[in-house]
């Protein structure tokens, strides 16, 4: 292995290993905030923010910090780039921060970042670090997106609404409704529509994969695609 | 000795990487303490203002408060806050902020406007946790339903007025929803109550500011 393959830690980060689609972590605020395109961003950009801190936080500090102390000081230093970000979103998005306010702090509990930490950015130097917290995050925050918009299209009918929250007044009017005079699918906004959807995106996921792994397996040519049944 | 020094410095470490992140912290809410209570100010009064037009008033609404209590009328063991406005010294309108306890699925907190005469000027939910698409209709957001409140007052309508029309009131209850909005009826009517009952009191007791405004969170 090439000792800092980026393209590599870039397909981890956003396919292979993807946080939120492999590892199954972060699922708290994951499902919580995701009934919007808007909300799933927010967060998504908190985390990747976080990510990113922390791991190029560990990777500097890997050389100072001894084995038996690791955890409490990646922990600490997870929950102030946390508590950090929660106030900095508090006093400059507060309309935001009262929608996702109680699911900011909650990022600490967000197991995928302190799995980076352990698992990557503190046996890797600077470089790697980051760009694996980049990766990771993208990956996180794009499976965020993803179901939020699933979520509230066939929750509500629209597409970023409340984008103004986010980017500012002219974002305004960036709301788009997909279905005019919609009534509502309830399921979709609840908490159950959040476990079926990212259930719907795994399933997704391992179909492509094995697609993928068929189309390797019996050569460019012949293609019997097979009919996976989703759901 | 190796063991107790090597035991020490870690010690230490652990202590200078705390006294580290708290510093940034500190540092963080230091900068940021004012903006957001700021923020949080504005979006009170932005909150208020929609119940009562700016307008109408020329005291601070969010200094000028008292505390009252009365969990039998204002739904809250906890001491509920009244804002008060006033033009030119004179007394224009309240708001108190009660809660009604018998919604779906945990506290309702409201803002209820009501003119000096026991009008009211709007109706407000704050917060719930009412269903989303069924009881969160109550919610300015999601319909117009508490704007059928204005122009009301105690004897308009009678008592049996002052109810859901599935319970033979004057008041929408939404399609596969009665609970709420009962429950916010119910709420109003007994804030109309309260008033009558302590105008003058609601209006002659001294300004008792707040430390934090109590209905800033959503």
């Amino acid at each position: 292995m090439a000792q800092h393959d980026y393209s590599e830690i870039t397909r981890q980060g956003l396919w292979k290993n993807n946080p939120a689609l492999v590892q199954i972590l972060g699922l708290c605020p994951l499902l919580a905030v995701t009934s919007t395109v808007v909300n799933g961003l927010a967060l998504g950009l908190a985390t990747l923010l976080t990510l990113i801190l922390s791991n190029v936080t560990v990777s500097l500090i890997r050389h100072y910090v001894s084995p038996e102390i690791r955890i409490p000081v990646f922990v600490l230093v997870i929950a102030s780039i946390v508590t950090v970000i929660e106030l900095a979103m508090h006093a400059y998005f507060h309309e935001l921060y009262l929608i996702l306010g109680i699911f900011i702090p909650l990022i600490v509990t967000n197991c995928s970042i302190i799995a980076r930490a352990e698992a990557y950015a503190s046996k890797n130097p600077v470089g790697p670090a980051f760009v694996d917290g980049l990766m990771m995050g993208i990956g996180f925050a794009a499976v965020l997106i993803v179901l939020g918009g699933m979520r509230e299209v066939l929750g509500q009918g629209t597409l970023f609404a409340n984008a103004h929250l986010l980017l500012g007044e002219m974002a305004r009017g960036f709301e788009v409704i997909v279905i005019e005079d919609y009534r509502g699918f309830l399921l979709a906004i609840l908490p159950p529509g959040a476990f079926i959807g990212l259930g719907l995106l795994i399933a997704l996921k391992n179909v492509i994969d094995s697609r993928q792994e068929k189309r390797l397996q019996t050569a460019p040519a012949v293609s019997t695609e097979a009919t996976a049944g989703t759901a | 000795m190796v063991l107790i020094r090597h035991m020490l410095v870690t010690a230490l470490l652990l202590g200078v990487f705390a006294v580290l992140g708290t510093g940034m912290v500190a540092l963080t809410h230091h900068n940021t303490e004012e903006r957001i209570e700021q923020n949080e100010r504005d979006y009170l009064q932005r909150t208020l203002n929609t119940l009562i037009p700016p307008s109408e008033y020329d005291n601070v609404l969010y200094e000028d408060t008292i505390t009252v209590e009365s969990r039998e009328l204002l739904g809250s063991k906890k001491p509920v806050v009244i804002y008060r406005a006033r033009k030119n010294g004179k007394p224009v309108a309240a708001i108190l902020t009660p809660v009604a306890p018998d919604g779906y699925s945990g506290n309702i907190k409201l803002l209820v406007a009501i003119r000096h005469n026991g009008e009211i000027m709007g109706v407000r939910v704050v917060s719930h946790l009412e269903t989303p698409g069924l009881g969160d209709g109550i919610d300015i957001a999601k319909s117009d339903w508490i704007k059928s409140f204005n122009g009301h007052s105690l004897d308009n309508p009678d008592e049996l007025g002052w109810r859901v029309e599935k319970d033979g009131g004057i008041f929408d209850q939404f399609t596969g929803a009665t609970i709420s909005p009962r429950a916010v009826v119910k709420a109003v009517y007994n804030s109309l109550k309260y008033y009558q009952q302590h105008r003058d009191e609601i209006f002659g007791l001294p300004e008792q500011p707040q430390k934090e405004p109590s209905h800033g969170a959503a």
